[in-house]
């Protein structure tokens, strides 16, 4: 299935998601990981600051809300895989982004924007993986 | 007000990701099907996340602390241990596998949409076994 090539509008959200990474750190001094954040909010006694991570998913989960209210834009969400898909390829996710301590925000934006060698390697290591995975299921298995 | 400021960043996090594009897993994944649909746009997100990421902590590093905490908490490992290797590679068969990353995916919970649901709902569950193994079975590795 094609998608619409949107190079302005991708690089525009890249750029508000950056925006968001350097604002948590100027104001509570955090790294902007999807992973960390998830994690201290669902995974009692791990942190003391439970709050602060509950308060930032919140506002996650209310953003496409506020943006159907104030803009009326509503954003396309078209999901090519299979139920079962979700559910397996869910569980690879949250056990790889435990051990692996960071996921494409984290590692892949706030990391690298450190130049922290973990982070580098990190994302190196996901990236050739998922285009191996993509390769594989769409190519050799549904090929 | 460190509350405040969380939800807010939180909701331009989530802006960001929504019109991005990284919350439609038929974008992110025709992004790394390079013989089949591809789709360059999320180059252009992790792009434009960087540049901005890049430059903006090198000004507000340079603080003495952050606005609203005593100190920057920055990830002080430096090792590259087998199980960070091994944890990003299994990340990366997950992203494969159902196209949704946490970032991604969480934004999209608020559209109520059945598929983020149940991607989030296993991704927590994920999460929860890897936790405990972490924390039960593997504390001497």
């Amino acid at each position: 299935m094609e998608t619409e090539f949107t190079p302005l509008i991708s690089l525009a959200g890249g750029a508000l998601i950056g925006l968001a990474a350097v604002l948590l750190m100027a104001v509570l001094g955090r790294i902007m990981g999807a992973t960390g954040v998830l994690t201290g909010a669902i995974v009692p006694y791990t942190r003391s600051d439970w709050s602060w991570r509950a308060a930032v998913l919140a506002g996650m989960v209310s953003a496409p809300v506020l943006a159907a209210l104030l803009t009326g834009f509503r954003p396309e969400i078209t999901v090519p895989v299979t139920p079962l898909m979700l559910v397996v390829g869910g569980l690879i996710v949250g056990v790889g982004v435990t051990f692996g301590a960071g996921c494409t925000s984290g590692h892949g934006v706030c990391g690298n924007a450190r130049l922290s060698p973990r982070s580098l390697v990190a994302t190196g290591v996901f990236m050739v993986a998922t285009f191996v995975t993509v390769f594989v299921v769409r190519h050799v298995v549904g090929g | 007000m460190r509350l405040i400021a969380g939800y807010l960043i939180g909701v331009i996090f989530g802006m960001g990701i929504l019109i991005s594009g990284m919350a439609n897993p038929a974008k992110v994944l025709n992004f790394f099907d390079i013989f089949g649909a591809w789709d360059p746009s999320l180059a252009f997100v992790m792009g434009g996340a960087l540049v901005v990421t890049f430059i903006g902590y090198r000004l507000v590093l340079k603080q003495p602390r952050p606005l609203a905490d005593s100190k920057f908490h920055l990830p002080s490992k430096s090792d590259i241990d087998a199980r960070l290797i091994a944890g990003s590679a299994t990340f990366g068969v997950g992203w494969g596998i159902a196209g949704f990353c946490p970032g991604g995916a969480l934004p999209a919970l608020g559209t109520g949409n059945t598929s983020v649901m149940i991607f989030v709902a296993a991704l927590v569950v994920g999460i929860w076994i890897a936790t405990w193994a972490q924390r039960h079975v593997l504390v001497a590795a």
